[in-house]
């Protein structure tokens, strides 16, 4: 239940499977499938979001998550979200307005099918985490127009200064105790069993471990890996269904096991066209991928020699590299305080003050931003962002737009000509470096 | 236009285009110390910024009046108009009498300029007021009632004194008054409409962006007493519509002319709707803050950026379109507005449930042509009064 594609198409065929890569398959192969059949095998279905999940209570009352978001960006890697689209607005929702709900929209008008082809389930319960994007919230309301379930809303307080504060922990404990859990318990006729979620907090915490170790290996050089193209897979189990399971701790020991061979013999990121060979460039991003040209847009990097080496959207279900692990001492304060440290719920200042650390601590020559026009979140101020990390830092920033999920915003030419361009302009500030 | 109308509306006018804030300037400098706080729709509690003995000044944009130069810089092109104007208004130091900003939870397009602003202008106060979806007293509550502490010390900090609980009171009571006034305005206004026209009646609201409360008051009751009196102004056999999705980018004046000369009479519309948030007196007694709290839980506005625990988008406007007598909806909300445009299917099913009558369009602040919308409306109205049921 991630990026990577339940059913390989050429599009998003890599070249080179690794036992992660094989794993990861097999983890959301396995959990489209109970979804599948969760309503006949008696299972309960909670559809929520990416940032600010709560995997592990949710997993702790045996219910089953289903993502919208991962439904949608699926879906533009299978290049049905343009069609998606169209049969939304078909349906009176604004081409102005988030690609993400309207691909969403359009996937239930036509059928609600999955990833896998089989029908997804409905909800047996709407869990609004509503965590740094305000669009979560209408996306929500306008999915329980259209099913008959009840919703749990968790509103989760903006950190606007970047620091979490005291009442803003008791706000969502409060919201926990009295809005989140008695709904799950309602919906599943379990109680809430705080022993259980500390066992999976447990199991959270130590893939999260090998989670950072994977992220901060591209400090290495070569990076022997790419933390955007290469870190939307990494964070798939992570920031989904897997939290809390002993698959997922299994995914991210195989993954670090991996990675440190590649360390070891100073190898760089495999790319879908094989092993990168000579890693000239690297580069931090700042916002989401494109996902309908996902592949032509990696390409477009790889082939020039450029690696991404740290992310700002591998940080949008939780900023682990930054020392937070769920704690299963204080299971509910923990799930509080991941929900308030996601990315795009901390204020821009914070969100330039990790830019430039990542600049800095992985020594990047560069940093781009891909400005998508689904996600105001993300890319409201980017502008601003992109002024000051080059002011902070003297590193120089590139710009370019597309969007999430709707063809009609992926310019390949226009994009490949201004990666290009920017990548140029570092080579040529390099020579300039050395005379 | 007799002499008293006409005054009262050139003054407003004059507020209206006074988008370099003289009139706060000069509210300022009649008593050395004086302090001003910008706010940015929908809601913030402008009681506690009266109360510290500052100006609270409604910041909507430049509207059609101000050329973006520099705005433009700081925005991608998909992002609706109303922050790139507001950058350009600080930029150019239109907005230098203000000595902080509040900026409320509405979107993420405000909650991401507040991050701009505060590293654009790190010497000034810049405050996110993060209002609570949740409105349960012990929880959404207890969290308001501190937020709202936290503004009430800061404000005390800026202004070099504590903001007291009577003072607090006192300026609870003035803000009644004013909505009080405005209520009147309203109501008088669904019953009459012909004596208030939309763009008259716009630049009275919007006068309380930058006048003192008591001020704003007191031309409320002077339009409501003098605009009934005023040739020309009698029933005519037009449409009566609600205005939808204009709580924070505002339209042009001449938009809203546009829609009234096609036809319409505006019977209710969510125009500035943060002075009318609260939907009724908030109590002068006991604890302010506790009073301010519950008052956001209990008497709060509906509107696309407000969750509803219960559900039922759309019934606060099918009920308006009752309360109002109305026979339509026009769907007025700015380009690249994500929560009046997400919020517009709910509220269409609702409408079509109730078999009620409605179009849209969109707009930008500085939006110059409006031969198309004037085109759209009229036909609209038309086909109202043409062929609704009697």
């Amino acid at each position: 239940m991630s990026a990577t594609p339940v059913k390989e198409t050429p599009a998003v065929d890599l070249a080179q499977k690794e036992r992660s890569m094989v794993l990861q398959k097999q983890m959301i192969a396995s959990h489209y499938e109970e979804l599948a059949t969760a309503h006949d095998s008696g299972k309960k279905v909670v559809y929520t979001f990416v940032p600010g999940n709560l995997t592990e209570l949710i997993r702790s009352f045996d219910l089953l998550p289903v993502l919208p978001e991962i439904n949608a960006l699926q879906s533009g890697m299978r290049k049905l979200s343009g069609e998606y689209i169209a049969e939304a607005e078909k349906h009176g929702h604004s081409e102005d307005v988030c690609t993400y709900v309207k691909c969403d929209i359009g996937m239930l008008k036509k059928g609600n099918i999955g990833p896998t082809g089989k029908k997804l389930p409905k909800p047996d319960l709407l869990l609004l985490s509503y965590t740094g994007c305000f669009t979560f919230m209408k996306w929500f309301e306008l999915l329980r127009e259209e099913y008959d379930c009840p919703v749990a809303m968790l509103h989760v307080p903006y950190q606007s200064d970047g620091h979490i504060h005291g009442h803003h922990r008791d706000y969502i404990l409060q919201q926990l105790r009295t809005e989140v859990i008695p709904k799950f318990e309602q919906v599943t006729g379990l109680r809430y069993d705080e022993d259980r979620l500390r066992e999976k907090m447990k199991l959270s915490a130590q893939a999260e471990d090998d989670f950072v170790w994977v992220l901060e290996s591209a400090k290495n050089k070569p990076s022997p890996i790419d933390a955007y193209f290469g870190g939307v897979f990494y964070i798939g189990p992570m920031f989904t269904a897997f939290r809390g399971t002993p698959q997922g701790v299994e995914y991210y020991q195989a993954l670090r096991r991996e990675i440190e061979d590649r360390v070891t013999r100073h190898l760089g990121p495999i790319t879908p066209d094989g092993p990168m060979e000579k890693e000239r460039y690297r580069l931090v991003m700042e916002g989401p991928p494109n996902w309908t040209s996902f592949r032509e847009f990696w390409k477009m990097f790889y082939e020039e020699g450029a690696v991404v080496v740290a992310s700002s959207y591998t940080k949008v279900g939780g900023l682990y590299d930054r020392g937070f692990r769920h704690d299963p001492t204080r299971p509910l304060e923990s799930l509080a305080d991941y929900c308030m440290g996601c990315y795009t719920n901390l204020g821009l200042p914070t969100r330039v003050e990790l830019l430039e650390r990542y600049i800095r601590e992985y020594s990047a020559d560069g940093f781009m931003i891909n400005s998508v026009k689904s996600c105001n979140s993300f890319s409201v101020g980017q502008l601003l962002m992109l002024r000051q990390l080059e002011e902070r830092t003297g590193v120089p920033g590139g710009f370019i737009e597309s969007d999430l999920v709707d063809p009609r915003y992926f310019s390949a030419a226009n994009i490949k000509n201004r990666i290009e361009s920017y990548l140029q302009m570092l080579e040529q500030k390099r020579a300039a470096r050395v005379a | 236009m007799k002499p008293e109308l006409a005054k009262l509306v050139n003054k407003a006018k004059e507020l209206y285009d006074d988008l370099g804030l003289k009139s706060v300037q000069a509210w300022k400098a009649a008593v050395p110390g004086r302090k001003a706080i910008g706010y940015m729709p929908i809601y913030v509690p402008r009681e506690l910024i009266h109360a510290a003995g500052m100006l609270p000044v409604g910041i909507v944009g430049g509207g059609d009046r101000l050329e973006i130069i520099r705005g433009d810089a700081y925005f991608q092109s998909y992002i609706c108009h109303i922050p790139r104007s507001t950058i350009e208004l600080a930029l150019s130091h239109r907005l230098d009498a203000l000595d902080g900003m509040l900026f409320p939870s509405i979107c993420d397009v405000i909650r991401n300029l507040s991050g701009m602003w505060a590293m654009l202008f790190p010497d000034r106060y810049v405050h996110y007021v993060d209002v609570p979806q949740n409105y349960e007293a012990g929880v959404g509550g207890v969290y308001w009632h501190r937020e709202i502490e936290i503004l009430r010390e800061d404000l005390s900090r800026l202004g070099g004194r504590p903001i007291s609980d009577d003072d607090l009171r006192q300026s609870i009571s003035v803000y009644n008054e004013n909505r009080k006034a405005l209520r009147d305005l309203y109501e008088v206004r669904s019953r009459k409409p012909w004596f208030f026209p939309i763009s008259e009646m716009y630049l009275m609201l919007r006068a309380g962006n930058l006048l003192p409360v008591e001020e704003h008051t007191a031309l409320l009751r002077a339009y409501l007493n003098e605009a009934p009196l005023e040739d020309g102004r009698f029933e005519q056999d037009e449409s009566r519509v609600v205005l939808v999705g204009m709580f924070c980018e505002q339209p042009p004046l001449g938009l809203l002319a546009t829609i009234e000369r096609a036809g319409c009479w505006v019977v209710d519309d969510d125009l500035l709707l943060g002075m009318r948030w609260l939907m009724g007196d908030v109590s002068a007694v006991g604890d302010p803050l506790q009073s301010l709290t519950e008052a956001f839980l209990t008497k709060s506005a509906t509107t696309a950026s407000r969750y509803l625990p219960e559900g039922h988008r759309g019934r606060w406007l099918v009920d308006s379109v009752r309360r109002n007598r109305a026979e339509g909806v026009i769907f007025c909300a700015p380009s690249f507005c994500d929560p009046a445009l997400l919020e517009q299917p709910m509220l269409i099913a609702a409408l079509e449930r109730e078999s009620i009558a409605h179009t849209q369009f969109k707009y930008s602040e500085d939006t110059g042509q409006f031969a198309v919308i004037r085109e759209q409306a009229g036909t609209f109205s038309d086909s109202i009064r043409l062929w609704s049921e009697p």
